[in-house]
C-alpha cells in the first residue's frame, strides 16, 4: 500500500465513493426491512447479513483487507473463531440446560 | 526522537520512567516479587487460622483483629482468600512470567534493540503498578479489600464489600497485560534478526509467542464482564442478578432478570486460557534450562512447538469444566468433558519431551537445573490430578474441596514458581553480571522443595475425603472432613518452613548484588541469542553489533566441534 | 527508538511494518471486548421473559440512530480520503477531511448526548431493565472509544501534524493510516450495534 503510484491512489478513491453510496444504500435497507412483518429468528438473520455486508464492505476497502498480507489475516480468522466462541457457547449451554439458572 | 547515544540519561529518566525494555522487565520483576512475598504472607496468616481456629493470631491479631478481641472473623478469612489469589495471580505470576521474564529476555533472545514499542512497553508497567496500587488501597477503604473470591462470583459480588476496587483495579491490570502481550507478538513477529526464521527461535519465545495471543483473544470478556459488574453494583443495574432474589431478609430492589451464569462464562472464558499463561513461560524457561544443561538439543523441538500452539487453540474451548456443577445438560457437559481430555495431550507430549531430552545428556546439578528439574514431576502431579476434574462425573464430588486447591497449587506453585525460580538463577549473570551463589541457591532449593510438598499433598486426601474449601474454621464443622483435619497443623508448618527456606534466596540477591562483577558474559556456555550481548546488555541498542543467526537455538554437542556449544550468532 | 527496524519499512518476510500489525492485534482484542458484551446480550435475551427486550427496545429512536449511522459511515470515507490526500501529497485536504472527520465524530456524540438525556429525561436508567443496562453499557463503551480516537484525530490536526509533515511524511501518512484503522473499526462496531439494539 504504500509504494502506490499516484493513479493507484486515484483508482482508490472512486472505490471509496462507491462504497459510501453502497453503505448508505444498505443502512436504509436495513432500516426498511426492520418494518417487514417477519419472526424474530428471520428478522435476526436478516439484520446480521445486511450488516456483515456493509461490515464486509468497510473492512475490505476501507481498512485494505482486501489486498492485506496472510498474517492479518490469519489473525482475524482466529479472532472470529474466538468471538463465534464466546458468542455460542453460553447460549447453547443455556438452551441444553435442565433449568435457567 | 531522543539521541540516547549522546546524552547521559537524568535518574528518573533512565529507571523510572525508561522505554528500555531491560529496565522495565526489572520493574516488573521486582513489583511481582515483593507482590508475591506480600501474596504469601496473605496465606500464612490463613494457613495459622485453619491449622489452630478460633485462637488469637500472634501480631497480625492485635494489629489487624483487634475488635474481635485478636480472632480471624470469617469475613477477615474471605477477604485473605480472595486478595491471596488475586495478588498471586494477576498482581504475581503473570506480571513475574510475562511482564519481567518476557519483556527483558524476547528482544535479546530474538537479536532485537528493544521491544516494537518501547513507549507502550513503559505505558503497559505503570498500567500494572496503578492496578496493584487500587488493589492494595482497597485494603485501607472502609469497605475493606474483595472477599467474594478471586472468582467474584455474583450474586455475592454485587452485594459483598470490597468488589468495586478490585474490579477497578483489574480493570488497570487487564488493560496492562492487553497492551503487554501486543507488544511481545509484534516483537516476536517483526523484530527477528536475520537469520533467525520461526524454527530457529528459542522455545522460550514461542511459549511467550502463544501466551500473548492468549491474553489478546482472552482477556478482554473479562474486562467487559468487569464493567457489567461494576454497573451492576454501582448503577443498580441488574445483569447478574435473577429475578426474586433476596439478600438480609429484605427483596432485593433490581430489576431482575440477569444471570449469575453469564458472569461464570465470561470470567471462565478468560480465566481458563489465563492457567495456560501461567504455565506457558514456565514450560519455555524448563526448556531453556534442559537444553543447557544437559549440553544437547531439545528432544523435538518442533513437537514442542506444534504441542504448545494446539495447547493453545485448545484452552479457548475447555472452560465450562470449572462450571459442571451448574446445572448444565449432558451434551455440554460431555462437549467440555471431552475437550478437556483432549487438552491434556499436549501437556504429555511437552512433559515427554522434556524427560526424553534428559536421557543421554551430560547433566550438570546446578541450582538452575534442580529448579527445572523438580518442575516436572511437580507439573505431573499437578497434570495428573487434574484428570479427575475434568471428567465430569468425578468432579461433582471433587468440586470445591480441598482437592482442587492442591491440583491447582501443585502446577503453579512446585510448577511455576520453580520453574521462574530457575529462571532467575539461570539469567541473573546476564542481567547484573554476576552469579548467585550456588550453595545459597541449594539452601533455598531442597527445603522449598520439600515444604511445597509438604504443604500441598496432604490437600489432595482432605479433599477426596470431602473437605470443603474456601472455610474460615479450616472444616471443623464438618463431621465428614474431621478423620483429615488433623493435617492442617501438618501443612501449616509445611508452609512456614516453605517461608523460612525463601531467606537464602532473599539474602542471596542481595550479596551477590553487592559482589564483584565477572567478566564472563556467558557463564553457562549457552547458545541462545541473549549470551552474545553484553553482561547486562547495553542500554537501549543491546548488542555491541548488529545480530546475525547462523544456526538453531540448541546447537550443544555438535559432533566434530572443538566446543560442546555453537552459539546461534557464531559464523 | 530510532534503532528499531520496520517502524515505516516493510519486513520483507510478513510485508508489514510494526504498527500495522500492532493496530490490527489490538482491534482483535477490541473485538473479543465488544463481543463480550454483545454476547452478554444474547445470553440476557434468551434469559429474559417473551416481550420484555422488544418492549424496552421499542423506546429507542431509530431515526437518530439511522443519522448517526449515516453520519459515522460520512467519518470513515472522509477519514481514508484524508489518508489518500496524504498520500497524493495534499496536506491541505487531508487537512480538511480529517477536520470532517471530527466534526461528525462531534456530531454523533451530539445526538448520543441528547438521546441519553432524552432518556433520563423520561426516568429511564441502565437500572430500568436489562436491556436498557446492556444498551446503556455497549453504547456507552463505543462512546468512549469514539472520544478515544477523536482526541487522537485531533492531535493530528494540529501544528503537530505540520510538524510531522515537514519532517518525515512518510511516517504521517502511516500514523493516518493506523488511526484511520481505529476509525474504521468503531463504525463496524456501530454497523453490527444499531440494528441490533435499535432494530431488533
Amino acid at each position: 500500500m504504500s509504494n502506490d503510484s499516484n493513479h493507484s491512489i486515484e483508482h482508490h478513491i472512486q472505490i471509496y465513493i462507491k462504497v459510501f453510496i453502497a453503505l448508505g444504500v444498505l443502512t436504509m435497507l436495513t432500516v426498511a426491512v426492520s418494518y417487514l412483518e417477519i419472526s424474530f429468528i428471520e428478522a435476526f438473520f436478516l439484520a446480521i447479513t445486511i450488516a456483515t455486508i456493509k461490515g464486509s464492505l468497510v473492512l475490505g476497502f476501507f481498512m485494505h483487507l482486501i489486498s492485506e498480507r496472510a498474517a492479518i489475516i490469519w489473525i482475524l480468522v482466529a479472532t472470529a473463531i474466538a468471538f463465534f466462541i464466546l458468542m455460542f457457547f453460553p447460549l447453547i449451554s443455556l438452551t441444553d440446560a435442565s433449568g435457567l439458572y | 526522537m531522543s539521541d540516547s547515544h549522546h546524552h547521559e540519561e537524568k535518574f528518573f529518566q533512565k529507571y523510572i520512567w525508561s522505554v528500555d525494555h531491560k529496565v522495565i522487565g526489572i520493574q516488573y520483576g521486582i513489583t511481582s516479587l515483593l507482590f508475591l512475598l506480600f501474596g504469601f504472607g496473605l496465606m500464612a496468616v490463613m494457613r495459622y487460622q485453619i491449622a489452630y481456629p478460633e485462637s488469637v493470631i500472634p501480631y497480625i491479631g492485635e494489629w489487624f483483629f483487634s475488635e474481635s478481641g485478636g480472632v480471624m472473623l470469617p469475613e477477615n478469612y474471605n477477604t485473605l482468600g480472595a486478595m491471596h489469589g488475586t495478588i498471586m495471580i494477576f498482581l504475581g505470576v503473570v506480571p513475574l512470567a510475562v511482564g519481567a521474564f518476557g519483556n527483558y529476555l524476547v528482544p535479546l533472545q530474538v537479536g532485537a534493540p528493544d521491544m516494537a514499542f518501547p513507549k507502550l512497553n513503559a505505558a503497559s508497567y505503570w498500567s500494572y503498578f496503578v492496578g496493584g496500587v487500587i488493589m492494595m488501597t482497597s485494603f485501607f477503604t472502609p469497605e475493606g479489600a474483595a472477599r467474594s473470591g478471586w472468582t467474584s462470583y455474583p450474586p455475592l459480588s454485587i452485594f459483598e464489600s470490597g468488589q468495586t476496587m478490585w474490579l477497578l483495579g483489574m480493570v488497570f491490570l487487564i488493560t496492562s497485560s492487553l497492551l503487554g502481550s501486543m507488544n511481545i507478538i509484534v516483537t516476536i513477529v517483526q523484530l527477528r534478526a536475520p537469520g533467525l526464521t520461526w524454527f530457529r527461535l528459542p522455545f522460550f519465545v514461542w511459549s511467550q509467542l502463544v501466551t500473548s495471543f492468549l491474553l489478546i483473544l482472552a482477556f478482554p470478556p473479562l474486562e467487559a464482564a468487569a464493567v457489567l459488574q461494576l454497573m451492576d453494583r454501582i448503577a443498580g443495574t441488574s445483569f447478574f442478578l435473577p429475578s426474586g432474589l433476596v439478600y438480609a431478609g429484605s427483596a432485593v430492589e433490581a430489576y431482575g432478570n440477569g444471570s449469575p451464569l453469564l458472569w461464570q462464562h465470561l470470567f471462565w472464558f478468560l480465566a481458563h486460557p489465563e492457567v495456560y499463561v501461567l504455565i506457558l513461560p514456565a514450560i519455555g524457561i524448563v526448556g531453556e534450562v534442559l537444553a543447557n544443561n544437559t549440553r544437547k538439543p531439545l528432544w523435538g523441538y518442533k513437537s514442542l512447538v506444534y504441542a504448545i500452539s494446539f495447547l493453545g487453540f485448545m484452552s479457548f474451548i475447555v472452560w465450562a469444566h470449572h462450571m459442571f456443577l451448574t446445572g448444565m445438560g449432558q451434551t455440554m457437559s460431555a462437549f467440555f468433558q471431552l475437550t478437556t481430555m483432549i487438552i491434556s495431550i499436549p501437556s504429555v507430549v511437552v512433559l515427554t519431551a522434556f524427560f526424553i531430552s534428559l536421557w543421554g545428556g551430560s547433566i550438570r546439578f546446578n541450582t538452575p537445573m534442580l529448579f527445572a528439574l523438580s518442575f516436572l514431576p511437580m507439573f505431573g502431579i499437578g497434570g495428573l490430578t487434574g484428570l479427575p476434574l475434568g471428567v465430569a462425573a468425578s468432579d461433582i464430588f471433587l468440586h470445591d474441596t480441598y482437592y482442587v486447591i492442591g491440583h491447582f497449587h501443585y502446577v503453579v506453585a512446585p510448577g511455576t514458581l520453580f520453574a521462574l525460580f530457575a529462571g532467575i538463577y539461570y539469567w541473573f549473570p546476564k542481567i547484573t553480571g554476576r552469579q548467585l551463589h550456588e550453595g545459597m541457591g541449594k539452601l533455598h532449593f531442597y527445603p522449598s522443595f520439600l515444604a511445597m510438598n509438604g504443604v500441598f499433598m496432604p490437600m489432595f486426601i482432605q479433599g477426596l475425603a470431602g473437605l470443603s474449601r474456601r472455610m474460615y474454621d479450616g472444616g471443623q464443622q464438618y463431621a465428614h472432613a474431621s478423620d483429615v483435619l488433623h493435617w492442617n497443623e501438618f501443612m501449616t508448618i509445611s508452609a512456614f518452613i516453605l517461608g523460612l527456606a525463601q531467606i537464602p534466596f532473599i539474602l542471596n540477591i542481595f550479596i551477590t548484588l553487592s559482589s564483584k562483577k565477572s567478566e564472563d558474559r556467558n557463564p553457562w556456555k549457552s547458545t541462545t541469542v541473549e549470551w552474545s550481548a553484553p553482561s547486562p546488555p547495553l542500554p537501549h541498542v543491546n548488542f555491541e553489533s548488529a545480530v546475525e543467526v547462523h544456526h538453531g537455538p540448541y546447537e550443544y554437542s555438535v559432533p566434530g566441534k572443538e566446543e560442546d556449544y555453537c552459539p546461534q550468532t557464531s559464523p | 527508538m530510532s534503532n528499531i527496524p520496520y517502524i515505516l519499512e516493510e519486513r520483507p518476510d510478513t510485508g508489514l511494518n510494526n504498527a500495522k500489525l500492532g493496530i490490527w492485534i489490538f482491534l482483535a482484542s477490541e473485538v473479543m471486548l465488544f463481543g463480550g458484551l454483545f454476547s452478554a446480550y444474547v445470553f440476557l435475551r434468551f434469559a429474559a421473559p417473551e416481550g420484555d427486550f422488544d418492549y424496552w427496545g421499542s423506546k429507542l429512536s431509530i431515526p437518530m440512530a439511522t443519522f448517526n449511522t449515516m453520519v459515522l459511515i460520512t467519518s470513515s470515507v472522509t477519514m481514508v480520503m484524508s489518508w489518500a490526500s496524504l498520500k497524493l501529497q495534499q496536506f491541505d485536504k487531508y487537512k480538511m477531511y480529517l477536520g470532517i472527520t471530527i466534526l461528525c465524530a462531534a456530531a454523533f456524540l451530539c445526538v448520543k448526548y441528547f438521546e441519553y438525556t432524552g432518556k433520563f429525561h423520561h426516568g429511564i436508567y441502565p437500572s430500568s431493565s436489562t436491556f436498557m443496562g446492556i444498551y446503556f453499557t455497549l453504547t456507552g463503551l463505543h462512546v468512549l472509544h469514539i472520544i478515544g480516537g477523536m482526541i487522537v484525530l485531533i492531535f493530528f490536526w494540529t501544528k503537530q501534524a505540520d510538524k510531522m509533515w515537514d519532517e518525515n511524511q512518510d511516517l504521517l501518512a502511516n500514523r493516518i493510516e493506523i488511526i484511520g484503522l481505529y476509525w474504521h473499526f468503531v463504525d463496524l462496531v456501530w454497523i453490527f450495534l444499531f440494528p441490533i439494539l435499535y432494530l431488533l
